[in-house]
């Protein structure tokens, strides 16, 4: 098998780092099947969402009452923005491993990345005071809060690990364990920035038109 | 970039790095006209009822796709099918498992209601 070949998702550290290359299949495929299954997790309150939405409504205010669309399209292009600047400090990662570059991408990765759940909990606090649309009035509501909240979680914790990845890399340096660590939340940010498409197409979108 | 790394680094690697920059760059571009072409749908009221839905959820579909191929480089051609493979049967069993789903709730719903 050639070490040029392309061996795992994500961007591979073929023809720069042979060692890390052969290093990564095992790990980062593992770590795709563990996306792929919390893919299937989503699936299921997508599910929830798609029946609850339009069975669930209880009485209580319609999607098309409470959602924002300028906010979903903003946390949109904050998300996918926030993605793209994963893509370039892995690219300075594996071409050039300068610190001081990948930590200023990972710096504007992470900032993008709060800003968008800051701007999902102002929604929440938008549609819970004004809208008074808590998670308990309806189906409809506790299933959006589950979806998006998870979502949002799921966002957090990627945050988290990457203010520890920041800390690795000033301290250890681009070891092939920190890479590949790298790597992987790479795989974990891109997949985030799928599943929101799910979220602003079937959630809000599909709200505000039916 | 004005950092261009060690002068021994030979000049092919240069030209995977533009290649693979460009998939990154690509994929923005890209990702930015569905997105935006999906809420002008909504915004300009392009489309209604059922054609509005579909047009959505195929937008959807392509931009995942593109998120796929440029943002997490999996393709056709030059792979190790397993990473693929792998998709095809998660989003068989999604398929499934969502479908089942809003059938049969939907069938709860249709008894209760009744």
């Amino acid at each position: 098998m050639s070490l040029s070949e392309r061996l795992h998702p994500g961007l591979n550290l073929a023809g720069t780092d042979p060692e890390g290359h052969e290093a990564a299949e095992e790990v980062l495929f593992g770590f795709w099947i563990f996306l792929m299954s919390d893919l299937v997790l989503f699936a299921v309150l997508f599910a929830t969402y798609a029946a609850m939405s339009v069975q669930g409504i209880a009485g209580g205010p319609r999607p098309a009452e409470v959602f924002d669309l300028t906010a979903a399209f903003l946390e949109t292009m904050l998300l996918l923005l926030s993605s793209f600047a994963f893509g370039f400090a892995m690219l300075e990662m594996k071409y050039r491993e300068n610190r001081r570059r990948v930590l200023s991408w990972l710096l504007v990765t992470g900032v993008l990345g709060a800003a968008f759940v800051g701007m999902e909990l102002h929604d929440y606090y938008v549609m819970i005071t004004a809208h008074a649309a808590p998670p308990q009035a309806s189906g409809f509501l506790s299933a959006y809060y589950l979806l998006t909240g998870t979502h949002a979680l799921h966002v957090s914790s990627g945050l988290v690990w990457m203010a520890i990845m920041a800390v690795q890399v000033m301290v250890i340096g681009f070891s092939t364990p920190v890479k590949l660590r790298l790597m992987r939340l790479a795989l974990f940010w891109h997949m985030l920035d799928v599943v929101w498409i799910g979220i602003f197409t079937f959630v809000y979108l599909f709200g505000v038109v039916s | 970039m004005s950092n261009r790394g060690p002068a021994d680094t030979p000049p092919s690697e240069y030209e995977d790095e533009g290649r693979e920059r460009l998939s990154y760059v690509v994929g923005l571009v890209l990702a930015l006209l569905l997105t935006t072409g999906a809420f002008a749908v909504v915004w300009l009221d392009l489309l209604s009822g059922g054609a509005a839905l579909a047009a959505l959820g195929l937008l959807a579909l392509v931009q995942a796709v593109v998120h796929l191929r440029y943002f997490l480089h999996i393709d056709l051609a030059r792979s190790h099918r397993d990473d693929l493979l792998l998709i095809l049967f998660t989003v068989l069993i999604l398929l499934i498992m969502v479908s089942g789903t809003i059938w049969i709730l939907y069938d709860q719903h249709i008894r209760m209601m009744a």
